[in-house]
């Protein structure tokens, strides 16, 4: 008997890992509403896709280490990490794409590294540069967000799209596709033209790309609801987009007609979702709060950076994987004064 | 300057890092005044119920024992004294399970009580203690073997003697009571405000007239009220202040409490004296008070019998070593089986494993938790790194980096984290997505640390003692050699021996006041690391 008395504290536990990443995964349905909405059925096949293929790939690999397969699964963290991937990569993605990525996120990223909690990298983010290296032109292929586009894909359409490749009759790629807005922005830049001539663009609307802002505002009201209910704190996203705000503001200030004002950068990419959903990853985020500070900073700057100068449109799953690298160094040099330590590093 | 700056600070409370909600479940033993345990047929006395050494037994297997009498007298000086809390015949002194983490067993007095409850002769009251010598009063605290009852069970008296060179400026009394379900503070301080006070002012006197504190939660407001009501009475409104502090779990640790009352912290591995504060337990106050004005020895204590499991949750005076079982019997027994027994409260108590165990001085709560009060948190699950642990940690510290290390066996590391500034709360276990018993790593971490130091320190010894007889022999060789040489050359230089006999003798005595002035500082060494 003596042997299985259990220390304290003996009351029950409110928190539980499944709980919150449901509360994760409830706090992405505005987003990805918004997305389906503007950009069409492929973003739920693409999900629905992703999330299956992730949990019978984490059955798969904890059936073969031996391990219970009920808790991995029942944690939701792999569907967490699928719906991520889908909704970062466009909405018509060809389906063996999205499996290979998948794969890639569960299998190598999380998995290999020993499973929840001890990968050191975004699995999502990971999949989705790695796609985004292998396969550039497939994924940088974006549907026009919904008003702008001649012909919007039914739900077969994209089925049939996704899975063969074929496109509705007597439609061509031009009519439905349409460069992303940072992409856009890039290359017109690129060609001289000032940020007045590129804004005059239907791509464009308020304060970001047409379509994408409300994206981003989903997203955000998603953010959000994460900080009040305590999922997240405000320390990593607050400092990513504050980073960015002001590293693009200096900029705009400066040369307002060849560098667009700092909403666009928030409203255009994958700067909210990043910022409330991606690079507050607890597992492979700084976990100190003066080292999150740095950590959020950090990934807006970069971002800034290579959106500016870079050879990619959007950057965040970059500097997010970059950051990933740089974690275990901020903590340690971050750590916290210890109650009744006067020093200021607990570690020599 | 300096009063307009006191009333501006008057009530100025601090915070500390951390800390949590729990969910109050003091309502349901805090509603009914306490109840005296009747006399049990049998009591079982551990001989130690506090921090320090096993008090030394002064009765025989047999004897007639009295209500008050000395059982065992404190062994050392950080040590207390042992009575028997009624009237009967001691059949035994052997081991008996005890309220202990380990579920180990320990030495007990067994009384068989013979009903008359018949007290001891008393020492004399110290109503005038006042013009006493506190060494006296000091003494008479230790004779009735006062210790902290909050739980952590310091001998009072040691706690009371802070030293020659440490000036106390502020005495705080802790009626934080912070765990949740405990109410037998919130009952004291109702019933026996005015004890608790007369307790703090003869700290008071004996602590060099520091201010008084005296820190509540704001979740007992007739504790609050009563204690309020009581000072009103006194003299002692020149220099105590009663102060109601936001209910957050761990408010009650002696550290949380200075904190949030003074804005002070206790610096790492020291005690509270060391920054001119000594904090004391409502009860301990009680318990002084009925030493000195009466002369009553620790003998009772207010034990919380809750938990959904209870029938009837209630506060009993319950004399020291009633079994458990008979006080859960009290309270009507249980209402459905409890999954789980604890000694102390949810949060940092320890589960019992039978209730045959007899209640001691520090044991504040029985608590039969239902399977939906304590349900099974499941296997832990992987830490996710979620940070939340480093949330609430009260000490500041990262938790899930105590943990990672604590796993690994890396002591160095764990103590590069200051695993001993942990305080064993549990804050971070509660609030752990993953169900890592977080707290059961530190424990067990600590443990080790402890045993390798004590490997280290006996390595050290063995080294030593090794040393000294290398040393040893090293000189009984050059002195026979010494002598050997002296002998051959006495013998070559027959008519000069007187001399040399002399010198011989000189360099003896020499010799041996220098043997007894190295064992002297010897001595001296030993006791003060006898007394740190
Ligand atoms: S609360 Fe638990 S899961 Fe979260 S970081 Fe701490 S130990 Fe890990
Ligand atoms: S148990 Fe220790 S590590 Fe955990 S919160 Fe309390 S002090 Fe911090």
């Amino acid at each position: 008997m003596t042997n299985t008395l259990v220390s304290s504290p003996h009351g029950a536990r409110p928190n539980r890992v499944d709980r919150v990443m449901q509360e994760v995964l409830l706090a992405l349905v505005p987003g990805v509403l918004a997305m389906i909405w503007f950009f069409g059925w492929g973003v739920l096949i693409n999900i629905a896709l992703a999330v299956a293929v992730a949990v019978a790939a984490e059955a798969a690999v904890m059936s073969m280490r031996r391990r219970p397969i009920a808790p991995a699964i029942g944690d939701y963290s792999a569907v967490v990490t699928a719906v991520l991937f889908a909704i970062s990569v466009p909405p018509t993605l060809p389906w063996w794409m999205t499996l290979l990525g998948t794969l890639f996120a569960i299998v190598l990223v999380k998995q290999l590294y020993g499973g929840i909690g001890y990968n050191p990298f975004n699995p999502a983010m990971a999949a989705y540069v790695f796609l985004l290296v292998s396969y550039p032109v497939a994924m940088t292929t974006w549907l026009a967000p919904d008003m702008l586009t001649a012909h919007a894909l039914s739900f077969t359409e994209s089925m049939r799209l996704i899975f063969t490749g074929g496109l509705p009759n007597g439609i061509a790629w031009d009519a439905i596709s349409a460069a992303t807005p940072l992409d856009a922005m890039r290359g017109k830049l690129d060609q001289g033209m000032l940020i007045e001539e590129i804004r005059l663009s239907p791509l464009w609307g308020d304060f970001g790309g047409r379509g994408w802002e409300w994206v981003a505002n989903g997203f955000l009201l998603g953010g959000v609801y994460l900080l009040w209910r305590r999922i997240i704190t405000w320390h990593i996203p607050v400092s990513m987009l504050a980073a960015l705000a002001v590293a693009a503001g200096v900029f705009w200030l400066v040369d307002p007609t060849t560098h667009p004002f700092p909403a666009f950068h928030l409203f255009s990419g994958a700067a909210i979702l990043g910022a409330f959903f991606i690079a507050t990853d607890p597992v492979s985020a700084c976990t100190t709060k003066t080292g999150q500070l740095i950590f959020g900073a950090s990934i807006g700057l970069v971002v800034f950076a290579i959106r500016t100068w870079g050879g990619y449109p959007d950057a965040v799953a970059f500097a997010v994987l970059l950051m990933n690298i740089a974690a275990p160094t901020i903590d340690h040099y971050t750590q916290p004064r210890v109650f009744g330590h006067s020093g200021n590093r607990a570690n020599p | 300057m300096a009063a307009i700056q006191s009333l501006l600070h008057r009530d100025r409370l601090w915070t500390f890092h951390g800390g949590i909600h729990v969910p109050d479940e003091k309502a349901l033993s805090n509603s009914r005044p306490v109840e005296v345990m009747p006399l049990p047929t049998r009591l079982v006395i551990p001989l130690q119920q506090h921090i320090g050494a096993t008090a030394r037994p002064v009765v025989t297997v047999g004897e007639r024992v009295l209500k008050g009498q000395l059982l065992a007298q404190a062994e050392g000086y950080v040590s207390a004294c042992i009575h028997a809390s009624s009237s009967g015949t001691l059949v035994a002194i052997e081991p008996h399970p005890v309220p202990h983490p380990s579920g180990l067993s320990a030495l007990c007095a067994v009384i068989e009580t013979d009903g008359e409850d018949a007290w001891t002769e008393l020492p004399e009251p110290m109503t005038h203690y006042g013009q006493l010598d506190v060494a006296e009063i000091r003494e008479r605290i230790r004779w009735a073997g006062v210790v902290g009852l909050g739980g952590a069970s310091f001998p009072t008296s040691v706690k009371l003697n802070p030293g020659p060179d440490q000036r106390i400026r502020t005495l705080i009394i802790n009626g934080a009571e912070c765990e949740p379900y405990i109410t037998c503070d919130d009952l004291l301080m109702r019933e026996r405000a005015g004890d608790i006070l007369a307790g703090a002012r003869i700290m008071h006197h004996l602590l060099g007239d520091p201010r008084i504190l005296i820190g509540i939660e704001d979740n007992k407001p007739e504790a609050f009220e009563a204690m309020r009501f009581a000072l009103a009475e006194t003299d002692m409104k020149g220099y105590t202040e009663i102060r109601s502090i936001p209910t957050l779990y761990p408010s009650g640790g002696e550290k949380q409490l200075i904190r949030i009352l003074t804005g002070e912290e206790v610096p790492t591995h020291a005690i509270p004296a060391r920054i001119g504060i000594v904090c004391q337990n409502v009860g301990s106050a009680a318990a002084v008070a009925d030493a000195v004005l009466e002369g009553r020895p620790l003998i009772s204590r207010v034990v919380t019998v809750t938990g959904r499991a209870i029938a009837e949750p209630r506060n009993l005076e319950v004399r020291i070593g009633t079994p458990v079982s008979d006080l859960i019997a009290h309270c009507g027994g249980y209402r459905e089986r409890p999954r789980k027994l604890v000694c102390g409260g949810p949060m940092m108590g320890f589960e019992i494993a039978h209730p045959e165990i007899p209640v001691t001085k520090p044991a504040n709560c029985v608590l039969a938790l239902t399977e939906a009060e304590t349900p099974d948190a499941g296997p832990a699950l992987a830490c996710i790194r979620c940070g939340r642990c480093a949330e609430v940690c009260p000490a500041k510290l990262l938790p899930q980096q105590l943990y990672w290390h604590a796993r690994a066996k890396d002591l160095d590391r764990v103590q590069d984290y200051n695993l001993f500034d942990c305080i064993e709360c549990g804050c971070c276990a509660q609030v752990c997505p993953s169900h890592i018993p977080l707290v059961q790593y530190y424990r067990y971490a600590k443990n080790e640390v402890w045993a390798r130091e004590e490997e280290k320190r006996k390595a050290e010894l063995a080294r030593m003692r090794h040393e000294a007889k290398q040393v040893r022999l090293e000189r009984q060789e050059r002195e026979r050699k010494a002598r050997l040489r002296r002998k051959k050359e006495s013998l070559e230089a027959g008519p000069e021996k007187g001399q040399t006999d002399q010198e011989a003798k000189k360099a003896a005595i020499e010799a041996a006041k220098q043997r007894a002035a190295a064992k002297k500082a010897a001595a001296a060494k030993a006791e003060e690391t006898n007394d740190a």
